[in-house]
């Protein structure tokens, strides 16, 4: 019992420290007073101001824009990516999850830098498009690491099957693969997507004048002092994106208990 | 006989694998290349081995060395706070990977940035933290702009890369191996640091990594948490890019920074053969 | 017989509300080798469990060498197990996993290297003890999971399924090996599996188990010829089970007609269940059966024919080395003493139990 009620605490303790500055941001949201220092009293002023701002509103337009974009840019090319790492030998393969492995290991920093020189010798012209290319390209390995270990598991002979049966060979892969690899696939976009969306470093690297995400935004803010209306908007995603995570996960947790009664009895 | 009827269809798996390694040799081998090319040589073009030599510097040399410290500390302090953690989850039969998972996530759905910067409300001479020391008669913690709070900025953003990978190998170790070595005479602890610990090196190495490397290049919460005056490398490097605009140092600094993460790599690559460590 | 090594006494257990053990009372003797047998979910891990101290039970005490252990942890317990999926140690080589119980026990490094040579030597496996546990087959890895126990010369061996991850032949063979080492060592073995098979051929005895209870205990002649009830004698080996009346004794009426049998003491007019193993019905021409009736099905086993017969509205299982076509008439005749009489179930549990068979 002592040992158990001691690991409670101690995993709640943990959690606290990793959401206790979420809590903060989301308190000071609802604070009227404009600097971070003072509790001003309970106000919901910056949610109003939010809708007004219009450069935060255009930050947050690019963001969920690359976001989008970049993380479905990766899922295909990631996927396509696992379908030809599986049919390969050991040896290709060992290169090319290396190969994947890459961004994932090196620093980010790096990452941006190298970036931000491709782009300066290519002559592009930074903006969305280079954020967009950078962004693809660090959201390729987490695609590929939620892929492969769906895709390994798929049984070989039911697509061979369903080629006996008639089927083309991309219909093949549509009607019995890819509804098996689909929790990979949506799990590798959501943490694409996330990755994404919260990326700061190689975006500073690679953005131009006047483009901005909310990470770049916020952070030119740094010294001036952050908008309050940032923790305004940052609630709403955050509540959001709970709310979405707890319905989407309701339905398939009945389905779970079901399977294991069933099982059991 | 399965693998063999696969494999068989090596044209195709070459050609799916196209767009891939197309896109990987643009956008990482290449711009990987740049940074080499720019570090090795001067505004001319000319070879020359002086902004890597630059590292050597007293500034420079002084950052890196104290990268290195608050990265090593900040990896050690997050080991120690993930195994135990990563335990009690594994045996806590949740039998809920992704929701383990989901809740390390999450709070990336709020900007890095924000996250770090509530630290500094946090952490304030009249912060929250301070207000709770004060009602419980604790001296206050003033941290704030030292090097203790980048290492709390390092652990806070860090930790769960350390937990997941060591909760993944924990997870699969099979209960009947624990079972097994208490049934031969060992006790817990002998059990624990004979067979529990060796066989979750893969995830602890995988979390080292993934720790090691963002901590040790971090450019950003050195200067939310540390204040101006605490010069890590990663500052030092940001700052030839985005300010002094000589890429030339800049890469060079880079070509050392990746001599430890290419070590890095190594150590995981020997370690963690199969990928077992892997975060996802 | 022997002196009693283990007494399980009024053993329960449940997991999540569901009773897996109920009140099961169960004695071990020195040097024997007992089977525990039964379907999937029907207990007998979970006693081996309880007896290896990784399980404790909800209720009743283990007795181990006439001392109370049920509260004592797995490394205190003078047995060690072979477990199903072998549980080898995986970053360890074979040399390393034969020899972690002794390095425990802190034993000279002398006296661990002659047991890891004596112990590789026992399962055939000599000059293994570089390799490592991945690169060896199932059987060898198998055969390294026995030697890594045995080596602590433990007074009982618990097995765990131990052949059921093999091939048929390989299982044969090791079923023969573990036969022999049981003779070696002079130890204890406990044995679980759900293979009829295996149990009938390597043990002393056979424990059937069913829901949590203790179905029936005997040598395997006596659990194969006297099955106690429908459960035991439909999970061992193929059998008809036949409604019947005891009409008085030594006379039974199956399906209307009356056949002699030797069985005496279950009362007159008594509603009982016939057991008559395939290879015990004989097959005649029908005027010289007790009861006639049609052959509807035939397979060729090998050995044998495998008939199925129409008769008096019941299909009897035969087995035969003579053939009958399919549509022969053909007349039924039992030996009595091949003619098995068992008490219908008293209890809705027990019913219950047996009907899940």
């Amino acid at each position: 019992m002592i040992k158990t009620t001691a690991q409670k605490i101690y995993v709640g303790l943990i959690f606290l420290f990793l959401y206790a500055p979420i809590l903060t941001l989301m308190m000071l949201s609802f604070n009227a007073s404009r600097t971070r220092a003072k509790w001003g009293g309970f106000s919901l002023k910056w949610y109003a101001d939010l809708f007004r701002n219009r450069e935060i509103m255009q930050a947050l337009w690019n963001t969920l824009l690359i976001a989008f974009i970049a993380s479905f840019v990766a899922v295909v090319i990631g996927t396509v990516a696992c379908i030809a790492i599986n049919r390969m030998g050991r040896r290709s393969r060992a290169v090319m999850m290396g190969i994947t492995n890459i961004p994932m290991l090196d620093a980010e920093i790096v990452t941006g830098i190298s970036l931000m020189l491709l782009f300066i010798s290519f002559g592009l012209k930074f903006g969305l498009g280079t954020i967009l290319l950078s962004h693809i390209t660090f959201c390729i390995p987490y695609v590929v690491l939620s892929v492969m270990p769906r895709i390994r598991q798929v049984d070989a002979s039911v697509y061979e099957a369903a080629l006996d049966l008639g089927a083309p060979p991309l219909k093949a892969f549509f009607k019995v693969v890819f509804p098996d690899i689909l929790p990979g696939v949506l799990s590798g976009y959501l943490m694409a997507f996330t990755i994404s969306l919260d990326d700061f470093i190689i975006t500073h690297f690679t953005k131009g004048a006047g483009v901005d995400t909310l990470s770049t935004k916020i952070y030119t803010e740094v010294k001036k002092g952050i908008k309050p209306e940032m923790y305004a908007l940052s609630t709403i995603i955050f509540v959001t994106v709970l709310l979405l995570l707890f319905l989407v996960n309701k339905a398939p947790k009945e389905k779970r208990g079901k399977i294991q009664t069933v099982k059991t009895g | 006989m399965k693998l063999n009827t696969v494999k068989h269809n090596k044209p195709a798996g070459r050609l799916l694998s196209a767009p891939f390694l197309l896109w990987e040799t643009l956008f990482i081998i290449v711009p990987l290349a740049m940074v080499f090319y720019y570090g090795l040589t001067d505004r001319s073009g000319a070879f020359t081995l002086e902004n890597v030599a630059a590292i050597l510097g007293a500034e420079h040399a002084k950052a890196l060395w104290l990268s290195v410290c608050l990265s090593f500390v900040s990896t050690l302090i997050c080991f120690l706070l993930a195994y135990p953690l990563a335990m009690i989850l594994a045996n806590m039969n949740v039998n809920q990977h992704s929701f383990i998972v989901l809740i390390f996530i999450l709070p990336m759905w709020m900007n890095f940035l924000l996250r770090t910067l509530a630290w500094q409300t946090l952490l304030e001479k009249n912060g929250v933290i301070n207000n709770i020391l004060e009602f419980l008669h604790i001296p206050p913690l003033n941290i704030i702009n030292t090097p203790a709070a980048i290492i709390l900025g390092m652990v806070y953003n860090f930790l769960p890369f350390m937990v997941l990978p060591i909760y993944n190998s924990l997870v699969k170790v099979d209960p009947n191996v624990i079972n097994a070595a208490r049934d031969l005479g060992a006790n817990e602890l002998q059990t624990f640091f004979k067979i529990t610990f060796p066989l979750t090196i893969p995830g602890v190495i995988s979390g080292v990594t993934m720790v090691f490397v963002p901590a040790l290049t971090t450019f950003v919460i050195s200067k939310l948490l540390g204040g101006s005056k605490i010069l890590l490398i990663g500052n030092v490097i940001e700052e030839e890019f985005t300010q002094a605009g000589n890429w030339h140092l800049g890469s060079g600094l880079s070509i050392v920074l990746m001599i430890f993460i290419i070590f890095n790599m190594v150590i995981s690559a020997v370690f963690d053969k199969n990928g077992e460590g892997n975060m996802l | 017989m022997k002196k009693e090594l283990i007494n399980l006494i009024d053993i329960s257990k449940s997991f999540d509300g569901e009773l897996v053990l109920d009140e099961l009372d169960l004695n071990v003797h020195e040097n024997e080798f007992l089977t525990l047998l039964g379907p999937s979910g029907c207990g007998k891990t979970t006693t081996l469990r309880i007896l290896g101290g990784f399980v404790s039970p909800d209720k009743g005490r283990v007795v181990f060498d006439g001392k109370d252990i049920t509260s004592l942890p797995p490394n205190k317990r003078q047995l060690n197990t072979v477990f199903q999926k072998y549980a080898l140690f995986t970053h360890m080589d074979i040399a390393e996993n034969i020899a972690f119980g002794l390095k425990i026990k802190n034993k000279p490094k002398s006296y661990i290297d002659d047991k890891i040579k004596y112990a590789l030597k026992l399962v055939n496996l000599e000059g293994y003890e570089k390799r490592m546990p991945n690169s060896l087959s199932g059987g060898q890895q198998q055969r390294i999971a026995i030697a890594r126990a045995i080596v602590n010369e433990p007074k009982v061996l618990l097995l765990d399924e131990p052949l059921g991850a093999l091939d048929l032949k390989l299982r044969q063979d090791m079923q023969y090996e573990l036969i022999r080492l049981k003779n070696e060592l002079g130890i204890t073995f406990i044995y679980v599996t759900h293979d009829q098979e295996e149990a009938l051929t390597m043990s002393d005895t056979i424990v059937v188990m069913n829901q949590g209870y203790i179905q029936q205990i005997g040598s395997p002649e006596t659990i194969y010829n006297e099955p106690e009830n429908a459960f035991v004698a439909d999970f061992i080996g193929d059998s008809n089970i036949i409604d019947s009346i005891m009409l008085e004794d030594k006379l039974v009426s199956i399906l209307g007609a009356r056949f002699a049998c030797v069985d005496t003491g279950f009362g007159t007019n008594k509603p009982v269940d016939v057991v008559i193993r395939p290879e015990d019905v004989e097959l005649v021409k029908p005027e010289e059966g007790v009861i006639q009736g049609t052959v509807t099905h035939l397979i060729f086993k090998g050995v044998h024919y495998e008939m199925e017969v129409m008769a008096n509205g019941f299909e009897w299982l035969v087995h035969s080395t003579q053939l009958f076509p399919v549509g022969t008439q053909v007349g039924i005749r039992v030996n009595p003493f091949n003619i098995q009489i068992m008490n219908k179930p008293e209890s809705e549990d027990e019913e219950a139990a047996q009907l899940e068979a």
